[in-house]
């Protein structure tokens, strides 16, 4: 265990040497958050229907999205992770009396974790005191937050375990551009990352709670807002968990494929 | 003979080597067919070496001298063959066997690129759960000998290639080894630097009689170092013995440098 709390460690102090990244990226963030809210906005306002989640809860919704963006996005990626495979350093990897699938997981959930702490914390502060419309809403009652922060770890779990199984799958094609595109985008739609998954139509719907990417992205954000009530925040975690265990399970089984036909190239 | 700790026996291991002709019709074919070359990169190679020896172990490229390394170390799965060392099978008790061994591979890195090497020896610390004491032993001894206090708070990055090899020797040996695995440890370093890390391989194992196997192109390195040559050549065992014996065999041919008599082994085994 300490071994994994110190690859957090270094994680963090390596992440905390970008500062400039942090302040790029808490304005970008900013930016793209008020882009897409304005875009509801102009939506919201011409549409007749009764629509299945109100401008309130959209708004919300788009402010987590950008502050919790290191959470849940696919794309976010380790080159160092990439490199240790395409360039033979997994050598030394081997070499550790550890677990490879462990310390990668710890690796990557540290990068998530520095990055967002390093970029939300700032843009959490602003856009609670941004004028309406644009003002993020606070959660209807205590329990509710709670609710919101835990199925929001486990969701960051989720996506960490997701995104293993793009890092493994470059031990087979040595380039991580197919992979980390392909379920990427895929992944984030959804997710419901481009659009909220109750604004899709119903067949979409259907589709899309199969799949286990709703669960890091759509399933806590709605958590937060109350849209989904607490009994069913609370069966939608041990769905959670569930998806966890399977995602862990098949990834650690693919490495330890992997590892066993691992060819390290020349030196 | 000393006790044992390491003993090979028939180790084999080929790997398929995908191949094709120059050319965009070529390239165009392969897209459909592929060709396979089946490269024997080791065959039957068998030798036990006993604890407190320095043995130095050479070949031409591509003999498969780091593939060797590699099997030792656990990171390779070898086709046939056993291999025992310290009790262990490497590749089937990895996780367990791997804190009795350090390895440097030459060609890479297991530091830290954007942080201070410190850092990375403290992560070291903590996977290899070393307890604090040892640790900061270890780590005086070390930068004393290979003379690393100037630049250890320095990113790694920041450093140079004979600094950084320095510095990866040292992360290799934190946990006090029994077991050195040395790949090219000398690769491209200048002459303070390599006589620092002849001088620093000496005295570990004298002093704290740490087993060490390296793998070189330096015969400057071997003549200072080793009292015990294995050479491959093409996958195969070709020579195991010491280095007086080697230069028995070609007469006492003083002037002959050990580069040359080498050579004239290559020569001789049609490698």
């Amino acid at each position: 265990m300490r071994a994994y709390v110190s690859v957090w460690k270094l994680r963090f102090i390596n992440g905390m040497q970008y500062r400039a990244a942090a302040i790029a990226g808490a304005l970008t963030q900013l930016f793209f958050g008020f882009v897409f809210i304005m875009i509801y906005m102009a939506f919201y306002s011409h549409s007749s229907g009764q629509p299945p989640m109100s401008l309130k809860e959209v708004i919300t919704y788009v402010w987590l999205q950008q502050i919790f963006l290191s959470f849940i996005m696919l794309w976010f990626r380790d080159n160092e992770i990439f490199d240790l495979i395409t360039s033979g350093n997994i050598a030394y990897e081997l070499c550790r009396p550890i677990g490879v699938y462990p310390l990668w997981f710890a690796k990557l959930l540290a990068q998530r974790v520095t990055s967002a702490v390093l970029r939300s914390i700032p843009i959490l502060i602003v856009v609670f005191f941004l004028p309406e419309p644009y003002r993020m809403a606070w959660p209807p009652d205590l329990p509710t937050l709670f609710l919101f922060v835990a199925s929001l770890l486990l969701g960051l779990l989720v996506i960490v375990a997701v995104s293993m199984l793009i890092y493994i799958s470059v031990f087979w094609t040595l380039s991580p551009t197919g992979s980390t595109l392909m379920i990427s985008v895929a992944g984030e739609f959804f997710a419901g990352m481009i659009v909220p998954v109750p604004l899709m139509p119903d067949w979409l719907q259907k589709f899309t709670y199969a799949l286990p990417f709703r669960w890091t992205v759509d399933f806590p954000f709605r958590v937060y807002s109350g849209h989904i009530p607490q009994t069913e925040a609370l069966w939608g975690m041990i769905i959670q968990i569930c998806w966890l265990c399977l995602l862990i399970g098949f990834g650690y089984a693919s490495l330890r494929r992997a590892l066993r036909q691992v060819v390290i190239q020349g030196g | 003979m000393q006790d044992t700790i390491i003993q090979l026996e028939g180790i084999g291991k080929s790997f398929k080597v995908a191949k094709r002709s120059a050319g965009l019709v070529q390239a165009a074919k392969a897209l459909l067919v592929r060709d396979y070359n089946v490269v024997e990169a080791l065959k039957d190679i068998s030798f036990s070496i006993g604890k407190g020896e320095i043995v130095g172990y050479i070949g031409p490229n591509g003999a498969g001298k780091s593939t060797t390394i590699k099997v030792m170390s656990g990171i390779l799965v070898p086709d046939e063959g056993s291999c025992q060392i310290m009790g262990y099978t490497p590749w089937t008790d990895r996780v367990t066997y791997v804190k009795n061994i350090g390895v440097v591979f030459g060609q890479r890195s297991q530091l830290w690129w954007d942080v201070p090497v410190i850092d990375s020896y403290e992560l070291l610390k903590d996977i290899y759960k070393i307890p604090r004491q040892m640790y900061e032993d270890n780590l005086r001894m070390l930068s004393e000998t290979l003379d690393l206090a100037e630049f250890i708070r320095t990113p790694v990055r920041q450093l140079s290639l004979g600094q950084r090899m320095r510095c990866e020797i040292a992360a290799s040996l934190l946990h006090s080894p029994s077991l050195l695995f040395l790949d090219e440890p000398t690769i491209g370093l200048d002459a303070v630097s390599k006589l620092a890390v002849r001088q620093f391989i000496k005295t570990i194992n004298k002093e704290q009689g740490v087993t060490v196997i390296l793998t070189t192109h330096d015969m400057a390195d071997i003549e200072a170092l080793a009292d015990r040559i294995l050479m491959i050549g093409k996958g195969t065992l070709l020579y195991d013995g010491s280095l007086e014996q080697l230069r028995g065999r070609f007469g006492v041919q003083e002037k002959e440098s050990l580069d040359e008599m080498i050579v004239q082994l290559y020569k001789e085994h049609q490698i």
